[in-house]
């Protein structure tokens, strides 16, 4: 049945706009981490297909490739000095921005397209930070808000961007490796491919993939939500357990 | 959260050392050293509590068959504890839903450590120098001399500890450390025993059992609400910390009685201190970053 549903997938990830078709293939939809995981690559491939009566264009191709992952509900809070102290003031929410992001292109995203169509269309990081569904706008007050929680993000390997990261093979063959960090939190990714080719988009296919959590770390965690009672009363007991086992075994008198 | 277990082990160790050489639980000591090492303080605070079970059990079980627990005492004390511990886990939720649950645990840290510390210190200090002169070690209150609100309205006699005495003080003090034991992760023997023992005149020989009966009862409530209300709990980080400290804490002990008490009581001093000024430094310097990211929830 799965192996059905990855074969849809993989003819559902052609699409055709005009007279360029893209096919793209993740060489791993589904990916397992346990408690020694360290991060891992997941590569792109992609071809491009002219049909017949489409010369071949003069400029080349370029591909964007733009990974979105599952969705967080983030508050961002700012220290300021309150007397001698430094204390959490202001803060802002951002209801639902991806917990990993990450931009690869052929070439500068700047040499791509033009400024207007990354804003509109969300190419690149800055377009997709300072969009306005990423957070709401308070005049100008949320613009620090989204640089902080892009630096972070940034910092912690989450939010990247890299200008070298799809590499053509042939002309119309490319492929690209996504970086996921440790950090990265299990759930859905979205990996969506976009052909350009002198400044204009042509095709766009999305896929995805899914990172899963196994072994014993991710089970202790789903009881601990879900089971909240019982993990608190089973901590309570091991520790009871345990002082008791101390007075056993070290008993001075 | 990748931090070594060996590491964990190890606090946990040099924590019960230190704590068995007292005969205090070191909660106050090893939630600070959790937060330092970088695990969240909500994470550090509930999971602490479960390491302050099992150590308060052990020296419980001890008190029992020493017959050295006053159980009327000790069942007001934890009556008083339990509402206090329920205070304190929603106090810590709500502070951690505005955002400033760091903040409240830093300052509260700062301000009992540097008054318990500064106590210490003063009191180590003295000993030391009539020590010296040769004159009398300890500055003893004289008998009969009762602070006035021990004689407030419901008074009640405790047999076991020779005491008939109001119980609002007693109840306040529970409701307190009730209180300040969940929001902070610490057992608060540290607190207790000198309140019984000074303030009421509790005899020495029950005074550590009680207050470790009341320890054990109130911070077993507060591991079970911070693991329902806060899911703070970290099962893995819990039993690292017991089994360190369970081990430390007897040979702590065992070391403790050839140990002169003075000068390790200066030396703690000295590291409350140290600790309390490390976290008000936190307070007062710059962060290298201003901004910080709370994640409220995930889809997945």
């Amino acid at each position: 049945m799965r192996a059905v549903g990855i074969l849809l997938i993989l003819l559902g990830t052609m699409a055709s706009a005009g007279a360029e078709t893209l096919i793209t293939s993740l060489s791993n939809h589904r990916v397992l981490i346990n408690s020694n995981y360290t991060g891992t690559l997941i590569a792109v491939f992609g071809a491009i297909e002219r049909d017949a009566q489409t010369v071949a264009r003069g400029t080349g191709y370029d591909v964007v490739v733009t990974v979105r992952g599952p969705r967080q509900f983030l508050t961002v809070r700012e220290r300021e000095p309150l007397g001698p102290i430094w204390i959490n003031q202001e803060q802002q929410k951002f209801p639902s921005v991806p917990a990993y992001l990450s931009v690869l292109s052929s070439r500068s995203l700047a040499e791509i397209t033009s400024d207007q169509l990354r804003q509109r269309q969300k190419i690149g990081l800055n377009a997709i930070v300072s969009a306005s569904d990423f957070t709401n706008h308070r005049g100008g007050a949320d613009k620090p808000f989204r640089e902080a929680l892009y630096r972070i993000k940034a910092q912690e390997g989450l939010y990247l961007e890299d200008e070298r990261g799809v590499t053509f093979l042939t002309p119309d063959i490319f492929r690209a490796s996504i970086p996921l960090p440790a950090t990265a939190p299990p759930g859905n990714y979205d990996v969506e491919v976009t052909l350009f080719a002198d400044t204009v988009i042509l095709a766009r296919t999305i896929t995805n993939f899914e990172l899963v959590k196994t072994g014993f770390e991710e089970q202790v965690g789903a009881v601990a939500r879900d089971w909240s009672l019982f993990y608190g009363v089973a901590t309570a007991v091991i520790a009871l357990f345990f002082g008791w086992l101390a007075n056993l075994i070290f008993r001075r008198d | 959260m990748p931090v070594s277990v060996l590491l964990i082990l190890g606090m946990g160790a040099a924590v019960g050392f230190i704590s068995g050489i007292f005969g205090i639980g070191g909660g106050f000591l090893m939630t600070p050293l959790l937060i330092f090492l970088g695990i969240p303080p909500a994470v550090a605070v509930a999971t602490q509590s479960a390491q302050i079970v099992a150590s308060s059990t052990t020296s419980v079980l001890g008190a029992i068959r020493r017959n050295a627990l006053d159980r009327k005492l000790g069942a007001i004390l934890v009556a008083g504890g339990f509402v206090g511990s329920a205070l304190g886990v929603w106090f810590f939720a709500a502070a951690r839903r505005a955002g400033q649950l760091d903040l409240v645990i830093v300052i509260s840290y700062v301000t009992l450590f540097t008054v318990v510390g500064s106590l210490m210190l003063k009191e180590s200090i003295r000993e030391f120098w009539h020590r010296r002169k040769g004159g009398a070690v300890r500055l003893r209150r004289k008998a009969g001399e009762h602070a006035p609100y021990l004689g407030w309205p419901l008074r009640m006699r405790f047999y076991r500890s020779k005491l008939y005495v109001s119980v609002i003080p007693i109840v306040g003090l529970s409701l307190f450390i009730g209180f300040a034991g969940a929001l902070l992760g610490i057992g608060g023997g540290f607190i207790v025993v000198p309140a019984l023992l000074y303030v009421f005149r509790v005899p020495t020989t029950v005074v550590v059992g009680t207050s470790q009966f009341q320890i054990v009862c109130t911070t077993l409530v507060a591991l079970i609400l911070h693991a329902v209300m806060n899911q703070a709990v970290d099962f893995v980080l819990a039993i690292l910390l017991i089994i360190g400290g369970v081990f430390g804490a007897q040979f702590g002990a065992r070391m403790g009685r050839h140990l002169r008490a003075e000068l390790f009581r200066f030396l703690l001093a000295i590291l409350l201190l140290a600790v309390g000024l490390r976290f008000g430094l936190e307070l007062i310097m710059q962060p290298d970053e201003p901004f910080s990211i709370t994640v409220q929830e995930t889809r997945t």
